[in-house]
């Protein structure tokens, strides 16, 4: 089976601090994979790269292709699709037409109307607001604006960076219940999560990245087990 | 003063007014999807206004060769990038936006421009120069710098205007010109004479402006305009692309800049170098609106329209002076009502 999209030996650099050193990940069609780390191990640098926001040596290939020439926009046509970790929502816009800006790049427009509905069946708090700023939601209800948004690319590679980030615990089992039920949708999922455990729980494979360096990767099954993970960033039980 | 100058003194006001808010508008749109502050914006105004005059007279407006020269030097760079970022499949699309549209309507407004078509003709004319001037200039000077900072663009933006006086002087000679008013017809109301270019100028602006709205609210290409404002980065993440946006923005300030230069045309009298003055009015419009609400910069620029018409009456000599001293007030009340927002606010 060929992988959805392959980062082979990538670094990525701010001027002469390199936060990411030949990193090499690999997704398959239909995996969720996670990277967990601490706080600026270079999960959202890596992020970044991946979508064409950063730039980066190394190769990266998704579907098979090259995408050394291919710019942001051009990797959402092909259908990646970012959810970073600021949400980057069109603040001072409703619900509904940030929803609407997130089918965007879509070549079929016809089925904007039921996509909208299918994320609003998805998040029924964002229909009640549909409405309402983006810049007057809560913190959760960006997380899950920022998902629908992503959701209405019909991507079939969603990056996740920290989607749980800054939200109440209840919510963040709703968002994980949400990126897991993706899945069905066909969906493939790379997830950058500082919350390991929960990450595990619902990726198949991962990865650890410390200063910039993937240091461990496996099952997602093995390394939730794993007793040095446990210590560093499980918590024990 | 008397009613009945008080009420003329308004109606001037509000004509120049609403010509200020339609270039005050398209200042506000082009600042916040390309973050370039254009001051050339009244200058584009002016140049149509010299087009229209050289176009009745029967002349070849200078407008023609600028067009021209700028449609090969915008077609050389891009054709230079595309093939640079390997993207040579591009290079059709480009030549078509960048090189046939504008050299195709310079052409076809050469060989008409003898024969005098009537008055309706002449103004689309004018008008079909004067849109591609703008985003051709986006793509020489903006587009090599679009992630610098605000600043550098302002300055740039300042270089450029002062580039283009010189070539308005170049094209279109030193003299000034006033064009037939569109219309002879006028009519009276509380006692002051309205003439029918006023009503004219009136109606564009309400009906621009209409139609701009629709255009933000309801498609989703006007959407992609406002999320591009909005958030940069987030529209790019959704394939809207910044530069594309951009090209749209300069397309449709550009109908704005020439509309506002077709009205005033008759109305005073304009040298190629007349635009600036145009430009900094609609600004402090633009400012009182605080630089991201359209209905702000279009009222504020008619405050700015009325003011300096009663401003004329008291002291004609000093009615710049007095509009442009009411920008220090206006700055310290939105510095103190404004709240500053960072670019991104985190929760």
């Amino acid at each position: 089976m060929t992988a959805l999209l392959t980062l082979d030996k990538v670094s990525v650099s701010y001027g002469r601090i390199q936060a990411v050193r030949e990193v090499s990940v690999s997704i398959d069609p239909g995996q969720i994979v996670t990277i967990i780390g601490p706080n600026g191990a270079g999960k959202t640098t890596l992020m970044l790269a991946a979508i064409g926001l950063l730039p980066s040596i190394g190769a990266m290939r998704y579907e098979g292709e090259d995408l050394a020439d291919v710019d942001v926009e051009a990797r959402v046509e092909r259908g990646m699709c970012l959810v970073p970790e600021r949400r980057e929502l069109f603040h001072d816009m409703n619900v509904e037409d940030n929803l609407t800006l997130g089918a965007y790049s879509r070549r079929a427009k016809a089925d904007i109307r039921r996509d909208l509905d299918d994320v609003f069946d998805r998040f029924p708090r964002l229909r009640e607001r549909s409405r309402q700023l983006a810049g007057t939601l809560s913190g959760g209800e960006r997380q899950m604006l920022a998902l629908g948004r992503a959701l209405m690319a019909k991507p079939r590679l969603l990056l996740l960076d920290e989607p749980s980030l800054g939200l109440a615990p209840l919510i963040v089992r709703e968002i994980f219940k949400t990126i897991a039920s993706l899945r069905n949708l066909g969906i493939s999922i790379l997830l950058v999560e500082q919350n390991a455990r929960a990450a595990l729980e619902t990726a198949d494979v991962g990865y650890v990245l410390e200063t910039g360096q993937v240091t461990q990767q496996g099952a997602a099954s093995e390394l939730i087990g794993d007793p040095k993970l446990i210590a560093a960033y499980l918590g024990g039980h | 003063m008397t009613f009945d100058i008080a009420a003329i003194l308004a109606v001037d006001g509000i004509a120049s007014g609403a010509i200020y808010a339609l270039v005050a508008i398209g200042t506000v749109l082009l600042f916040s999807v390309t973050r370039v502050m254009f001051v050339p914006f009244g200058d584009l105004a002016a140049f149509t206004a010299l087009t229209l005059a050289a176009l009745d007279d029967g002349k070849t407006p200078g407008t023609v060769n600028l067009v021209i020269a700028l449609a090969i030097l915008a077609f050389s760079m891009e054709a230079v990038a595309l093939v640079r970022a390997g993207g040579a499949k591009g290079l059709p699309r480009a030549a078509l936006f960048y090189l046939v549209i504008p050299i195709a309507v310079a052409l076809a407004v050469r060989l008409l421009a003898p024969a005098t078509p009537p008055l309706p003709a002449r103004l689309m004319m004018a008008l079909a120069l004067i849109v591609p001037v703008a985003p051709l200039l986006d793509r020489i000077v903006f587009r090599p710098v679009a992630d610098a900072p605000v600043l550098v663009l302002l300055i740039i933006a300042v270089a450029l205007h002062f580039a283009l006086v010189g070539l308005g002087l170049l094209f279109f000679g030193p003299e000034g010109v006033r064009t037939q008013p569109l219309t002879s017809w006028s009519t009276e109301v509380f006692g002051a004479i309205v003439s029918g270019q006023t009503v004219c100028i009136v109606v564009a602006a309400i009906a621009l402006s209409a139609l701009l709205y629709v255009g933000f609210e309801f498609t989703l290409t006007g959407k992609a305009l406002r999320a591009t404002s909005s958030n940069r980065t987030g529209a790019r993440l959704m394939g809207v692309r910044p530069a594309r946006a951009g090209t749209i923005a300069y397309v449709l300030s550009s109908i704005l800049a020439g509309v506002s230069g077709l009205l005033i045309a008759p109305v005073n009298t304009i040298f190629y170098d007349s635009g600036f003055l145009i430009g900094l009015k609609a600004f402090v419009g633009a400012i009182i609106g605080g630089l991201h609400s359209y209905p702000g910069a279009a009222i504020g620029a008619v405050i700015v329209g009325l003011l300096e018409s009663f401003a004329s009456f008291a002291s004609s000599s000093l009615k710049d002076v007095i509009v442009f001293s009411i920008l220090v007030p206006i700055l310290v009340w939105r510095s103190l009502v404004s709240v500053h927002i960072e670019e991104e606010d985190e929760e």
